[in-house]
């Protein structure tokens, strides 16, 4: 066995009532890149956190290189030459890169000399792993993949031997994270140790060479990436066999049931978000539209469905003009048949403090069904509630516990349930599964596909590209706030990826 | 001439009304870029000020005034920190309250110790900051133009004064070019990204919340020792609300806030000067009318004449851990 960067043994971790890490041992070889997967809330970010010093364990043991230490917080942790790349960038949104770079690990009392050296220290880097960043640009205006470079930086300037990179995909296009795994192999040919936190199995199989699962705070199993599969990794993490593919039948498309003609929508600042997209969506097939964060899906959605004003063009909601100058209220789109999923539910979906079953009807509540006179129904409101939590299998399965009690993937369903039930002619969905673990979103796409086979039109907004590749019959993808190009189901990851990076059409095809 | 003089007397009493303001927007700057919004600048100030008032007034010394404000603002400043950092309360609720106790205990204690009405004694000489006259001054009175100006508007001000403008350059240099200030900015802006580097969250706002304390202490001992000859009651006035009001309309910057500190001083200035002289075309405009200008001027300026202030991202918002 080679020599342990890291060992853990027997760590324990509550939040309260939750038991966050139950026991857990791992061995981490030094110079290898070990993947630790599992769904969310299955304990993966805590125990990262543990190890760099952001939490204390309950109990238990962490070994550095051998010896046992303590780790008290981010600092004792970087002076063991650990690097963390966290899920949510640790950056100051309007300081340079060289700033940010410098932030904690300045030299002396004035400036003057950190920057000077970690100029340096930045190009030598640049040099030696290709991590091109402009030192002086300001962070927020950088894209992700260049953000998340810094953050590499950072944690390399700081002389990390060990990097922990958590969800570093997410928020990445397809050649953005080969790129991302390219830097990775590279600084393990240089001795570091990399530790992957992903939920994406892909990642996994693609970048490792040893693998933990962790399933409810417990680590489950500890593979050779080589010798496991993805179907096993899935089992273990799911703790059943899952349905990793979405199994579909023909699309048998009806009429146009939403056309968008030339819309163009400018944010508050005056910068075009959406210019000049066309496409209609008929009954009984979904129309996904790919592209990373960013790209202007937002303030589609966000069009489509009445809460944000277009500058031009026009959108048909089953042959009736919807109107566009902000006058046509979402309320008002939901009567005639449009429901929505957003695609933040904690924003735009739910009101967390409010009870399971008053966000199962909410933006309904003016239906006859709801009322009791002037008031609210709330017998009838509970009736429907537990209703849906039958159906779409929410858990918890009391509908007046506080919606914020629930997991991310049950909330989900909270509003797929709402949204679904209201049997409309248009589906609009933004990112469904979005920190949705594995089960949830096995069901997640099942109901979609569902519902396009009762004949309802779907259109689907995701980032993640699996998604939309497995659920759409047709896909779009926007980018720079345009649509780039249409492809079918069949089209390939690289092709996509190519036009979600503003590769020309032309130059895709190639 | 005459006009000449005139503008020269009120730009100086507007370098001399805009001193305290300056002392607290630059005390509010320090808090609020460290992400803890402070609007009891203003209580801290007048806490300040009463201390000043009641030391210099026992031991007759300016110097001691002086020390006693910045203890006593000091110390308002850290139960501010102590709500707001480290029991993660709500910043403004914890500002009013500071506000409170300042304005209703100074006044108390005044009675009860000097039994003047709330007021402390009148200070003599000693017990002051008083002008100083910077070399040549007077020799210089009568070069045309440039004489007033060196004599007047530039000389003949209390040592306070001159620092009060110095704190800008400093706080300027502290904030851009040194490690502190650089933690500062960072902090205020996502207190996680300095927390994940190794730095303490609530060390570095402590501290910054001491900076304020120092400040609003000094403009307390302005008010107190250079301005008057001793405190009066409630003798800031809602200074500490317009100088947060000029730290907003200056964007949380150093020079800008000296600018908008010296424009809200030559409103008050250019009011006191026109009180009782009619106007031409106008006539004449009720002093209560003039009085009220800094005020309506800051709510013109604050309902959006500045355009966007961005405040520190994490401004308000105690720092927790995330889950």
């Amino acid at each position: 066995m080679a020599e342990a960067a890291i060992e853990l043994a027997g760590i324990n971790k509550r939040f309260g009532a939750v038991h966050a890490n139950r026991d857990i041992d791992l061995k981490i070889e030094a110079g290898t890149i070990h993947g630790i997967i599992g769904e969310n809330g299955a304990g993966k970010s805590t125990l990262m956190s543990i190890i760099y010093g952001f939490y204390q364990a309950d109990s238990g043991e962490i070994r550095v290189g051998g010896n046992s230490v303590q780790i008290q917080s981010s600092s004792d942790a970087i002076a063991l030459g650990i690097g963390m790349v966290h899920q949510h960038f640790m950056l100051v949104h309007n300081f340079t890169v060289l700033e940010n770079v410098i932030l904690g690990a300045e030299s002396a009392p004035l400036l003057g000399t950190s920057i000077a050296r970690a100029r340096s220290e930045l190009e030598r880097l640049e040099r030696e792993y290709g991590l091109e960043v402009d030192p002086e640009a300001i962070v927020e205006e950088l894209p992700v993949g260049l953000q998340q470079r810094v953050e590499i930086l950072k944690a390399l300037y700081r002389g990390a031997d060990i990097l922990i990179l958590d969800e570093p995909t997410g928020v990445l296009t397809p050649s953005e994270a080969d790129h991302l795994f390219r830097i990775l192999r590279q600084l393990k040919d240089e001795g570091k140790t990399i530790v992957l936190i992903t939920h994406k199995l892909r990642e996994i199989m693609a970048v490792t060479d040893n693998v933990s699962v962790m399933r409810q705070g417990a680590m489950v199993a500890t593979r050779k990436t080589a010798e496991t599969a993805v179907e096993e990794l899935a089992e273990l993490m799911v703790g059943r066999r899952v349905l990793l593919r979405v199994e579909k039948g023909e699309a048998k498309p009806g009429g146009f049931l939403l056309s968008v003609h030339n819309l163009t929508v400018r944010d508050s600042r005056g910068v075009t978000m959406v210019d000049n997209v066309s496409f209609d969506v008929r009954a009984g097939e979904i129309v996904g539209i790919a592209g990373v964060a960013g790209n202007g899906q937002s303030e589609l959605l966000e069009t489509i469905t009445g809460i944000r004003k277009a500058v031009s063009g026009s959108v048909t909601l089953d042959g009736e003009p919807v109107d566009l100058t902000g006058e046509a209220d979402p309320a008002d789109l939901r009567r005639r048949g449009m429901a929505h999923v957003p695609e933040d539910r904690h924003h735009m979906g739910l009101v967390l403090p409010f009870e399971e079953g008053e966000n199962a009807m909410l933006g309904y509540h003016r239906q006859e069904k709801y009322l009791k006179g002037p008031f609210l129904d709330i017998e009838a409101i509970r009736a429907d509630a537990r209703d849906k939590i039958e159906k779409y299998d929410i858990r918890p399965t009391d509908c007046r516990l506080k919606t914020a009690n629930f997991s991310g993937g049950n909330q989900q369903k909270i509003v797929l349930a709402r949204e679904m039930e209201q049997d409309p002619k248009v589906l609009i969905v933004g990112q469904p599964t979005r920190g949705v673990d594995v089960g949830a979103i096995e069901f997640i796409h099942k109901r979609l596909i569902d519902m396009r086979d009762q004949g309802k039109a779907v259109l689907l907004v995701s980032v993640e590209l699996d998604e939309i590749r497995s659920l759409s019959d047709r896909i779009l993808v926007m980018f720079a706030g345009r649509i780039v190009g249409e492809r079918g189901p069949e089209a390939s990851e690289g092709e996509l990826g190519l036009l979600m990076a503003g590769v020309e059409e032309k130059e895709a095809a190639e | 001439m005459e006009a000449f003089d005139t503008l020269i007397a009120v730009l100086d009493s507007t370098v001399r009304l805009s001193v305290p303001l300056l002392f607290a927007a630059l005390a509010g700057l320090y808090s609020e870029r460290s992400g803890v919004f402070d609007i009891g600048l203003e209580g801290k100030m007048l806490a300040g000020a009463f201390a000043a008032g009641a030391a210099a007034a026992v031991t007759g010394s300016a110097w001691a005034g002086l020390a006693a404000a910045v203890v006593v603002s000091v110390f308002f400043a850290l139960a501010h920190g102590f709500a707001s950092i480290t029991h993660r309360g709500n910043q403004i609720v914890s500002g009013v309250a500071i506000n409170f106790i300042a304005a209703g205990s100074t006044i108390i204690l005044g009675q009860a110790w000097f039994s003047q009405g709330g007021r402390t004694p009148l200070l003599s000489a000693e017990g002051r900051f008083n002008a100083l006259h910077l070399p040549f001054a007077d020799a210089m009175r009568d070069i045309p133009i440039v004489g007033p100006i060196y004599s007047e508007l530039l000389s003949g001000h209390s040592l306070l004064v001159y620092l009060a403008f110095l704190l800008v350059p400093f706080t300027w240099w502290a904030l851009f070019r040194t490690r502190f200030g650089l933690r500062l900015r960072a902090v205020g802006e996502n207190p996680a990204a300095v927390d994940t580097a190794g730095i303490s969250v609530a060390w570095l706002r402590y501290r910054a919340v001491i900076c304020t304390g120092v400040l609003t202490g000094l403009a307390g001992t302005y008010l107190a020792l250079a301005q008057n000859a001793g405190f009066v009651k409630d003798m800031t006035a809602g200074r500490g609300f317009i100088a947060l009001a000029a730290l907003i309309f200056a964007k949380w910057k150093p020079v800008p806030v000296m600018f908008a500190c010296l424009l809200f001083g030559f409103l008050d200035a250019f009011a006191i000067r026109i009180q009782g002289t009619p106007l031409p075309v106008i006539g004449r405009v009720p002093v209560q009318l003039m009085q009220a200008l800094p005020y309506i001027l800051t709510v013109v300026l604050l309902a959006g004449f500045i355009g966007r202030a961005i405040p520190p991202r994490a401004g308000g918002v105690p720092y927790v851990k995330e889950r």
